[in-house]
C-alpha cells in the first residue's frame, strides 16, 4: 500500500519503520528536516520537508495515489485539519489521526474520522497492568 | 446576541472591544493568562483563560446558547477546531474563521464553516484598489456561490475606447451592473453607452470568466 504519514516524531518515524518493512511504500512529512534523524538508517522511502496542512505538499507526498494517510503531529488541531483534507478533499480511502484530547477525539469519531487518543489508550493499559 | 470570541490578540480584543460598544455579551477566551489580565482590566471581565478549541471550556462558557462563534488566534487549524466543536457539539448557528493561509478558504467552507476571513485577501485586495494601474479589482467575492464583483478600468491603451457597449461581446454568465465615468456622474449602462478612457466598470462575474471579461472590455 502507498502511506502519507505526517509527522515525524518518535511515533511517525518508527511507524514509518515498521511499515516499510512490511513491505509498504511509505512517504513521511515533517516541517523541521531534523526530525528525519529519526528514521530507521535503513530508510528507503520518501523524507518530504514541508507542511501536511498545505494542499500542495499533500499533492507533492503523492496524496492522490495514497491508500492511506496518518496524521501523527504533535498537534490535535493539526492533525485533525490534515486528516479532513486528506478525506474530504482528496478522498484518501483510509485516514487516521492521533488526536490527545478524549473530548475532541470522541467528537471527531461522530464525525466520521478514525481517530484515536493516546491519552485514553495509555491510562486503560497502565490501569489494567495494576489491575491484573 | 451572545457572542463567543476564540483569541485574544489584536484581532480579538478589537473586536471585542466594538462588539461590546454595540451592546452584545461577549465572551473572550485566550490561552495565555497576561493576555487575559490585560483585556480584562481594559474591558472589563469578559476574558476567560482556557483553549477555545476544548469542548469543556466551551461548555463552561456556556457555549450552547451562542448566537455566534468567532475563531480569530493566528493558527488556522486552532480557528478550524473551534469552530467545528462549537457547530457540532454546541449547535452555534453561526461560526466564522479567520484564515491566513488564502488557500484554507475553499477547504474551510468545505468542512461547514459558516464564514472565513482572509486577512491577507483583504489586503491584497485593498492594494490592487490603491494601484491606479490595476486593470481589475476585486470589489466583493461570494466563492460559496462562485460569484463576484469586479471593478474593470478603461485604461488609456484600452482597445475598446469610444465604442459603445453592445459592441463588446461579454462573456455569458457576466453582467455590466455600473460605469463610473471620470468626471460625470455614475450610469447604469445600457448597449448604446459608450465606453471612455477612464471609466470604471463596474461587473458581476464568475471568478472563471473575470479574466475573459476584462479582456473582452478593454480589447487587451
Amino acid at each position: 500500500m502507498k502511506i502519507v504519514i505526517m509527522g515525524c516524531g518518535r511515533v511517525g518515524a518508527q511507524l514509518a519503520g515498521i511499515l516499510e518493512q512490511d513491505g509498504h511504500e511509505i512517504t513521511v512529512l515533517d516541517i523541521d528536516a531534523y526530525s528525519f534523524r529519526r528514521l530507521p538508517p535503513d530508510f528507503r522511502g520518501t523524507a518530504l520537508l514541508g507542511n501536511g496542512m498545505d494542499e500542495e505538499v499533500l499533492r507533492r507526498a503523492g496524496i492522490e495515489e495514497a491508500d492511506v494517510f496518518v496524521a501523527m503531529t504533535q498537534g490535535d488541531n493539526r492533525n485533525v485539519m490534515a486528516a479532513q483534507i486528506a478525506k474530504h478533499i482528496f478522498n484518501v480511502p483510509r485516514v487516521l489521526s492521533r488526536i490527545y484530547d478524549p473530548l475532541r477525539q470522541e467528537m471527531y469519531e461522530t464525525l466520521g474520522l478514525e481517530a484515536f487518543s493516546p491519552t485514553t489508550i495509555f491510562a486503560e493499559l497502565v490501569k489494567e497492568k495494576i489491575e491484573e | 446576541m451572545y457572542i463567543v470570541i476564540v483569541g485574544g490578540g489584536r484581532v480579538g480584543y478589537y473586536l471585542a472591544r466594538a462588539l461590546l460598544n454595540e451592546g452584545h455579551e461577549i465572551v473572550l477566551l485566550e490561552k495565555n493568562a497576561r493576555f487575559c489580565d490585560i483585556i480584562n482590566e481594559e474591558l472589563g471581565s469578559i476574558c476567560l483563560q482556557g483553549d477555545g478549541c476544548e469542548a469543556a471550556t466551551l461548555a463552561e462558557v456556556g457555549t450552547g446558547r451562542a448566537d455566534m462563534l468567532v475563531a480569530v488566534t493566528g493558527d488556522d487549524e486552532d480557528n478550524l477546531v473551534a469552530c467545528q466543536v462549537a457547530k457540532h457539539k454546541f449547535n452555534v448557528p453561526r461560526t466564522i474563521a479567520r484564515i491566513r493561509n488564502p488557500q484554507n478558504e475553499a477547504i474551510f467552507k468545505k468542512l461547514g464553516i459558516d464564514v472565513t476571513v482572509s486577512a491577507t485577501n483583504i489586503i491584497l485586495e485593498a492594494i490592487e484598489k490603491e494601484v491606479p494601474t490595476h486593470p481589475l479589482t476585486h470589489l466583493l467575492m461570494r466563492s460559496d456561490k462562485g460569484l463576484e464583483i469586479v471593478e474593470v478600468r478603461i485604461t488609456s491603451d484600452a482597445k475598446t475606447i469610444g465604442k459603445p457597449v453592445k459592441a463588446v461581446s461579454l462573456p455569458e454568465g457576466t453582467k455590466l451592473a455600473l460605469v463610473i465615468p471620470m468626471n460625470r456622474k455614475p450610469v447604469i449602462p445600457n448597449p448604446n453607452t459608450i465606453i471612455r478612457e477612464g471609466d470604471q466598470i463596474v461587473a458581476l462575474t464568475s471568478l472563471e470568466l473575470e479574466e475573459e471579461l476584462r479582456a473582452k472590455l478593454t480589447g487587451l
